[in-house]
């Protein structure tokens, strides 16, 4: 058997992303970063990240601040002539930069595994409790600008609480373990 | 019409801080004929934050509510929250689209007894169910209190609009304004209808959000609109909750109220503001009723361009 060759970063980056192949077809016309609403704030535009994938600097691209400042508003999908699905590549690279430890905005990915925590725990998210755990150990000094946006949701009862729970968690917590130890496993091959 | 029953997925938001976008959901929809039944032990569509970092696992998670909505024997899925709309309808094209990522996601629904085959279940978004269902000559038909005088911004946010166009357009879409014009109010010309309105960055960057919710508030009072109206609960919540904070940051004191869709078609169906949820919003929108008037207001006459704008020798008069 011949020994297998470890896959380009840009390789991976195409198999993670469903749809990923287009990624070749750029045509480095700017429609992406030009159509993007938080792009101002961004390290690269996503034309420059996506030149960046293809010339393999993966400590580079893994490290930007871009696809944490992606809104997930999909401008830039509907608008790119070549129909990349370029907020799909975010969520990939996303992914990677968590699971190689390099980002640029741990707050982001922070917001979103706090999130994600209350998913897997009771299967709905809960508002009182999220914006509670993730500004509490993230952000302490903006403590009381919340506690007031909290009690202002309180008085027009838009701010529950108790959080709800569904019925079959084990259910929903048996697929995501199976889920998860599918993505692992791709992860190693 | 009809009296029809729709399998119905609310979503968290619902639940909790979009109360009134459930509330007056159900109260158009006593009103219109339909029922919508809550499918059993939904779970939380995983909002942007679970495909973002997670991609197999939160197809795994948006899939068991389409896997048990199908066994329930639902053919489509009523959703209001553009969030939940597209993350399902999101994983049904996938599933199919890429087959090896669907034979994926039912290996992992398998370890839940589930097993969804893509393409069964329709899902849908409450505007287009209401519009294509019912349709604008319907919604005229029953609006017992046309809201004459009334002008409004439609805005569609980013979800339902894109990335599939399914029922109007990505860039301009007019469903929505069409909706106001049938109802008796006036669409006004708002140019960031799908402009995101920031999403989640509020919790991240509230600048990169703050600037997006300026341009968008900022837009639809240009219009001249009295109300902007959403179709998603996360709009609803940036635009009317953080508008205080974008007032203090850029020093405007802007107090756009921002209404669910559902709130607009209420009111011309004769339903009162408070069957209607009115007052959960933070920029006061109890004046909006009070703003209808009785009868049409007189139509503008259009303007013609002065004839030293025609590309024209001017003749002597």
């Amino acid at each position: 058997m011949k020994a297998a060759k470890r896959s380009t970063f840009y390789e991976r980056v195409v198999e993670a992303t469903p749809g990923g192949k287009l990624l070749g077809q750029c045509l480095q016309c700017g429609s992406c970063g030009g159509s993007c609403p938080s792009g101002a704030d961004m390290d690269h535009t996503p034309r420059a990240l996506f030149e960046m994938i293809n010339a393999g600097l993966e400590d580079e691209v893994l490290s930007s601040n871009t696809p944490w400042y992606c809104v997930s508003c999909y401008a830039c999908t509907t608008r790119c002539p070549q129909q990349i699905p370029i907020t799909d590549i975010m969520y990939t690279l996303k992914e990677m930069a968590i699971q190689s430890g390099r980002y640029e905005h741990p707050g982001a990915a922070k917001f979103s595994e706090t999130f994600i925590g209350f998913v897997e725990q009771r299967g709905r998210s809960f508002e009182a409790g999220l914006a509670t755990r993730y500004h509490l150990f993230h952000h302490p000094q903006q403590v009381v600008k919340l506690g007031m946006m909290g009690v202002n949701m309180l008085r027009r009862n838009r701010l529950p609480l108790r959080p709800k729970s569904i019925r079959e968690i084990d259910q929903l917590q048996s697929i995501l373990a199976e889920a998860k130890a599918i993505a692992a496993k791709e992860r190693r091959i | 019409m009809s009296d029809r029953t729709y399998p119905y997925y609310p979503g968290c938001s619902l639940q909790h801080r979009s109360h009134a976008y459930e509330v007056s959901t159900r109260a158009i929809a006593k009103v219109l004929g339909f029922e919508l039944v809550e499918m059993d032990d939904w779970n939380c569509c995983g909002a942007t934050e679970y495909f973002s970092v997670n991609r197999l696992p939160a197809y795994a998670l948006v899939a068991r509510n389409l896997a048990r909505a199908a066994d329930s024997g639902a053919k489509e899925l009523v959703v209001p929250c553009s969030a939940c709309y597209l993350n399902l309808h999101k994983t049904d094209k996938n599933m199919g689209l890429y087959p090896a990522l669907g034979e994926k996601v039912n290996k992992a629904l398998a370890a839940g007894h589930l097993h969804y085959e893509p393409g069964t279940v329709h899902v849908r978004h409450l505007l287009e169910t209401v519009l294509t269902d019912f349709g604008l000559d319907t919604l005229k038909e029953r609006a017992r209190r046309p809201l004459y005088g009334l002008k409004l911004a439609a805005y569609y946010g980013c979800l339902v609009a894109r990335p599939d166009a399914v029922f109007d357009s990505t860039e301009q879409p007019t469903a929505m304004d069409e909706l106001f014009t049938a109802l008796g109010a006036e669409p006004t010309p708002f140019r960031l209808k799908t402009f995101c309105c920031g999403g989640h960055m509020t919790q991240i960057s509230e600048t990169t959000a703050l600037e997006m919710i300026h341009k968008i508030i900022k837009n639809a009072a240009d219009s001249g609109a009295d109300a902007l109206v959403t179709i998603c609960p996360m709009c609803q919540l940036n635009l009317d909750v953080y508008q205080g904070y974008a007032n203090r940051l850029f020093d405007t004191n802007y107090e756009m109220p921002v209404l669910y869709f559902t709130q607009v078609i209420g009111l011309a169906l004769g339903l009162s503001p408070k069957e209607l949820g009115f007052g959960q919003e933070f920029v006061d929108a109890s004046g909006i009723a009070a703003k209808i008037q009785d009868v049409p207001p007189p139509r503008a006459k259009p303007e013609r361009r002065s004839k030293q704008a025609l590309p024209m020798p001017i003749m002597p008069e």
